[in-house]
């Protein structure tokens, strides 16, 4: 564990009855990027906003390239940037003006102002539309500039929360290349997100939260592992045979299978799976309608981890306000 | 953690601090620039409520517009001073629910910057639309008939106020769930408060079970002192007067304001 990473001891936090966080422990390396994975309510944002120091943890210890973010704030301030769902740009200045506003309070100087305000409008394809208000740019064009507006002040940390949630794939796919060059550049970057499929595109490593605790953490490809890559999704034609199928699934994936009203699934890790259920398949004579191979999701990883699907918490004051 | 990262106390200047809440302001006033609407709300309203009470009620009221003029300018100064208060409110909730307020605080700037900044860039609101009423004024007649520095000492006088109003602005923004409720809140307060007061007509002419109530309003202090230093007149009771309530709001809401904004930041 290197002390000039991210690092967090026992973080808790409570809302009044709701404990948001529960003891969490994380760490992340200079240089590299950690995927905070979990649904709506996990307490994702939670631990966000204590590392960027929006508030305070009840217990627990954490530090931002060696310094305290309770006892020395101003300092963990100077190096990070913060994007996301908590963190937002002035929609009723154009784009220019919400990254000169961020300059002045930075204390830069007009030439270096202007300077790196035109470096990163033209970086993050903004030029066009940076003397328009915010208030008529797209989604991605606000995300972007969000991200923009974060690195300012060059922070050595970003963190990015939840930084594509709502973006139609083009745009997330654009953000994503964004990250990627931030993180070629050194920066470190601690990012929540409810998509297994970006934590995979984005982290070095992924730490699965749920209900304030975490309860996996890994390489993507060490969770995959885990969870299985893949499911592989089975309609029977008739659902009188959806037992048949279900009980063949399990047979010989030696998993547990998922179903509902026709559909069987079953975490699908091995690739010579696919033909052995097909073999057993046309031996029972079960006729399929549909026959899928789908990438893993939130979902497969909390069932794969805990049993349960992946639910949103109750009590919205938290992730989703 | 090593000892070389032992901390230095923060500490943030007061020129930097200056500069932080100078920028902040700036930001609001460049609001209005891209959201003329609001340009308007502060200028063209006041100027239309002017000449609405002026031509509808001057005759009834006063007996000519002339005189109404004379009468009712200082009052809808006032009355707009309170008005436009409930931006600082507006503008605050907005930071708040749309996520700026938390952008802010995650930078290294004086903690105080982020409000501070709206309520200076509110002031210059203020400043600006006196400015305009006086000038309208002008053109339609009204005349100073005590000496000039009477203007400015009334100006002052009324950002004194604003600024302890401002406060009670800050509460509503803190609370409400959205600006538009901030607003509402605004507008269905000041109007009693402004309309049961000598703003608009003199106290002798309302029952005498509520001259006392319009007495004690600030609104009616202001009002009389504003009319005292633009007319002649006293003016240092009703000044102390509306000094004392603008240092009790602020004795009360200040501290109030400051509690509920950290209660509402620590919950998210």
């Amino acid at each position: 564990m290197t002390p000039d990473g991210i690092t967090a001891h026992g973080l808790t936090r409570r809302f009044g009855a709701t404990t948001a966080l529960d003891g969490v422990d994380l760490a992340v390396p200079r240089g590299s990027v950690l995927g905070l994975l979990g649904p709506n309510g996990a307490g994702k944002t939670t631990v966000v906003r204590i590392l960027a120091t929006l508030l305070e943890a009840d217990a627990g210890s954490a530090s931002v390239g060696g310094f305290d973010v309770r006892t020395q704030a101003h300092e963990v301030r100077r190096r990070i940037g913060l994007t996301g769902q908590y963190a937002s740009v002035d929609e009723k200045l154009t784009g220019r003006e919400n990254l000169k506003l961020i300059a002045r309070l930075l204390d830069l100087d007009r030439r270096t102002a202007t300077q790196r305000t035109d470096t990163l409008l033209a970086e993050f394809d903004l030029a066009d539309a940076a003397d328009r208000p915010v208030l008529g740019y797209s989604g991605g064009m606000r995300r972007r500039l969000d991200l923009a507006a974060s690195l300012v002040g060059r922070p050595a940390f970003l963190f990015l929360d939840e930084p594509t949630t709502g973006l139609d794939p083009r745009a997330r796919l654009a953000l994503w290349r964004l990250v990627r060059r931030l993180v070629a550049e050194g920066t470190t970057v601690l990012l929540t997100t409810q998509y297994l499929e970006e934590a995979d595109a984005l982290a070095d490593r992924i730490v699965v939260l749920d209900r304030g605790r975490v309860i996996a953490e890994g390489t993507a490809d060490e969770l995959k592992a885990r969870v299985g890559a893949q499911t592989l999704v089975v309609r029977a034609q008739d659902p009188a045979q959806l037992p048949e199928l279900v009980a063949i699934l399990e047979a010989v994936s030696g998993q547990r299978a998922e179903t509902d009203e026709r559909r069987a699934s079953v975490p699908a890790a091995d690739p010579a799976l696919l033909p052995q259920v097909l073999r057993r398949l046309d031996g029972a004579g079960i006729a399929v309608d549909e026959l899928l191979l789908r990438g893993a999701s939130l979902d497969d990883v909390f069932l794969a981890l805990t049993g349960h699907h992946a639910e949103s918490a109750d009590d919205d004051t938290e992730d989703a306000a | 953690m090593s000892p070389a990262r032992e901390a230095r106390p923060e500490r943030i200047g007061p020129a930097r601090t200056l500069r932080q809440i100078r920028a902040l302001a700036w930001r609001s006033i460049l609001q209005i620039r891209h959201n003329p609407f609001e340009l308007g709300d502060y200028s063209i309203q006041p100027i239309i409520f002017l000449v609405l009470f002026l031509f509808v009620f001057g005759g009834a009221v006063a007996g000519s517009t002339a005189d109404y003029l004379r009468f009712i300018l200082p009052g809808v100064i006032v009355m707009n001073m309170a008005f436009v208060t409930t931006y600082v409110g507006h503008g605050l909730n907005a930071d708040l629910t749309k996520g700026i307020f938390n952008r802010l605080r995650a930078l290294p700037i004086a903690r105080a910057a982020p409000l501070a900044g709206r309520i200076c860039a509110d002031l210059v609101k203020q400043a600006w639309s006196v400015a305009l009423l006086l000038a309208v004024g002008f053109l339609l007649g009204f005349r100073m008939e005590a000496p000039w520095p009477g203007a400015l000492a009334m100006i002052a006088l009324l950002l004194v106020f604003a600024l302890a109003l401002s406060w009670i602005m800050v509460l509503a923004g803190v609370l409400a769930r959205d600006p538009e409720h901030v607003q509402i809140f605004g507008y269905t307060t000041l109007f009693p408060i402004t309309f049961v007061s000598s703003a608009f007509v003199p106290v002798e002419t309302m029952p005498a079970w509520l001259q006392p109530v319009v007495g004690a309003n600030p609104i009616s202090l202001l009002t009389d002192a504003c009319r005292g230093l633009l007319l002649g007149g006293p003016v240092l009771a009703p000044a102390a007067g509306a000094l004392l309530w603008a240092a009790g709001i602020a004795a009360v809401f200040v501290p109030l304001s400051l509690w509920a904004l950290r209660r509402r930041l620590a919950r998210g």
